[in-house]
């Protein structure tokens, strides 16, 4: 659905996004995650045929960047990071405009459809400027949807919406999915990046990582279980270490935090050690690294090295 | 052009919402269209220009109103003849009030982002929003000179006065010459809008683009030059090349880049 070859975006001196390459694939919700300044934005900008990359090439949505960028603009539909609606027009003749600049062929029937689709029906006539927040956001989303594109990019889709608000359109995105679009989302949110997402690339001006949520958290961390006993011996943690495959053994307030590559497979293995030394095992789980360490650790190393390189 | 009137339809929608560029649509063609009316009625009477002598009047106005003019006519035509002018700043002050809103307040709304991400081309808005600017303009000042033509048969005592306020000179003024005012206008108020982020300051810093046609009005007052058939026709040639040329730089700085990037 979207490939990116080396696409790079410089503005004067500064280099936005560099040597971009990425794919991603029909039907699939990608996160696209950066701090402030990373190139986002102006990523989502190329990709929508908005700007031009300085070079570098695209495919999106079948339509080469830059050569047809007509046709990359009927493909795609864009939640821009501020929803930029007339706030001065109703609900309604906001989407009606856009329905006939995306040359929808009914234009009524499917403005009708996405605004009872979020619950906007009986708020049609109302002028954008009485809408909440959310409503606003919705009302955005929707436009972006009227032409029935085949790529969806959302630029901080849950941004300074209050946790109901953000919910609902969560789930919204979450129905799009379910129905086969892809989705191209930029975020702060990691929570809801690792709910949502298929695939996650985290960017800082070029690509840091590129993976699932669980991946990017296994190549980063290794993962920890925690082993609750009635009381650990000393003796445990030496025979545990002596394991090849543990990464890191720790007690933590009366239990074993252990750090494990495969704990399917390693877990009956470290059972049974303890067991045969006397161990009273009450219960084994695994403890879940947020996708926010694993950013912040791909961003800070990021920013290390760069400070070491200057 | 289907996506022309699209957007135009929507600038109408929104920008006659706003009360400012209402009363500036509205109230300023009345004004302008009232006062030639009402000096033509105070002046009426011939005996108001009873004590006037050729020396009352710039050298050379008395070679313009020709010799079918008595100084009486004469007078009253001169006086009258820089109240027509307004219908000259009509089709100049009116897009520069809807340009600046419509242009400096999608800048302030971020409405363009989505806008310039529909299968749009950069021709097809900034027409839109041309025409959205220039339409009601020409009309208001169109319709402004009919209601001074229709009054002026009513209340002007000289038919030959009448017969020069409504002659080709004032017809290529306003049919010709107000459209072309009304297109640079719009490109010098689309120019000023991509550096302004208020629209009081964008509308401010177009009406700039009045100061030529001011500076007829005094040039006539003072004697300088008088309008006059020539004038009126140099002034539609210099403007049909002084607006290619601000068309064409209005659209090298309506960039979608710049606007996306640099506006703010």
């Amino acid at each position: 659905m979207i490939k990116t070859d080396s696409l790079t975006k410089q503005f004067n001196q500064v280099l936005a996004v560099d040597q971009l390459s990425l794919e991603v694939n029909a039907g699939e919700v990608f996160g696209f995650l950066g701090p402030n300044g990373a190139g986002k934005t102006t990523t989502i900008r190329m990709l929508t045929a908005l700007i031009a990359p300085t070079s570098g090439t695209a495919i999106v949505a079948g339509a080469e960047l830059g050569k047809n960028d007509y046709q990359i603009r009927k493909g795609v539909g864009i939640l821009t990071e501020s929803p930029g609606l007339y706030e001065r027009l109703s609900a309604e003749r906001n989407l009606d405009f856009f329905a006939r600049l995306y040359e929808v062929e009914d234009v009524g029937t499917q403005v009708e459809r996405y605004l009872r689709m979020l619950d906007l029906w009986d708020r049609r006539q109302d002028a954008v400027a009485e809408f909440s927040k959310g409503m606003r956001q919705k009302l955005a989303i929707a436009r972006a949807l009227l032409h029935e594109p085949q790529i969806l990019f959302l630029d901080e889709p849950t941004s300074g919406l209050d946790p109901e608000a953000a919910r609902l359109v969560r789930d919204f995105i979450a129905e799009l999915s379910s129905e086969g679009r892809t989705i191209f989302m930029c975020t702060h949110n990691l929570d809801e990046a690792d709910r949502l997402c298929d695939r996650i690339a985290v960017f800082n001006g070029h690509l840091l990582a590129l993976d699932t949520p669980s991946a990017l958290r296994r190549s980063v961390y290794a993962r920890l279980v925690v082993f609750h006993l009635r009381g650990v011996h000393p003796g445990f943690v030496e025979r545990i270490e002596d394991f090849p495959f543990v990464r890191s053994v720790e007690t933590v307030e009366g239990k074993l935090v252990i750090g494990l590559d495969e704990p399917e497979e390693n877990n009956p293995i470290i059972v049974r050690a303890l067991v045969e030394m006397g161990a009273e095992i009450q219960f084994v789980g695994e403890l879940r690294r947020s996708l926010e360490d694993v950013y912040l650790h791909l961003v800070n190393s990021h920013d290390r090295e760069s400070d070491e390189t200057r | 052009m289907k996506k022309v009137w699209i957007i135009v339809r929507k600038e109408w929608a929104e920008v006659f919402k706003n009360r400012f560029v209402l009363f500036t649509v509205g109230f300023l063609p009345l004004l302008f269209t009232a006062l030639p009316l009402i000096m033509l009625y105070a002046t009426r009477d011939s005996a108001v220009f009873s004590g006037l002598s050729t020396t009352d009047m710039p050298s050379g106005f008395m070679d313009l109103c020709g010799e079918d003019m008595n100084v009486a006519e004469c007078g009253q035509y001169f006086m009258i003849s820089q109240f027509m002018l307004l219908f000259m700043i009509m089709p100049l002050a009116i897009p520069v009030t809807i340009a600046s809103y419509s242009i400096v307040g999608e800048k302030t709304t971020r409405t363009l982002e989505p806008v310039l991400a529909t299968p749009i081309t950069t021709i097809e808005l900034l027409t839109g929003k041309g025409l959205a600017a220039i339409l009601p303009a020409i009309s208001a000042t169109w319709l402004g000179f009919g209601v001074f033509a229709v009054g002026a048969r009513i209340l002007s005592a000289s038919p030959i006065v009448l017969g020069r306020l409504t002659d080709g000179l004032w017809l290529m003024a306003i049919f010709i010459v107000g459209p072309l005012l009304s297109i640079a206008a719009v490109s010098v108020a689309v120019m000023v809008s991509s550096r302004a982020n208020d629209p009081r300051v964008a509308e401010q810093l177009s009406m700039l683009v009045i100061l030529p046609l001011l500076g007829i009005f005094f040039g006539q007052i003072t004697g300088l030059f008088f309008i006059n058939d020539q004038l009126i026709l140099w002034m539609a040639v210099i403007l049909l090349v002084v607006d290619a040329g601000l068309v064409a730089l209005a659209m090298h700085l309506f960039q979608r880049e710049t606007i996306l990037t640099r506006w703010k």
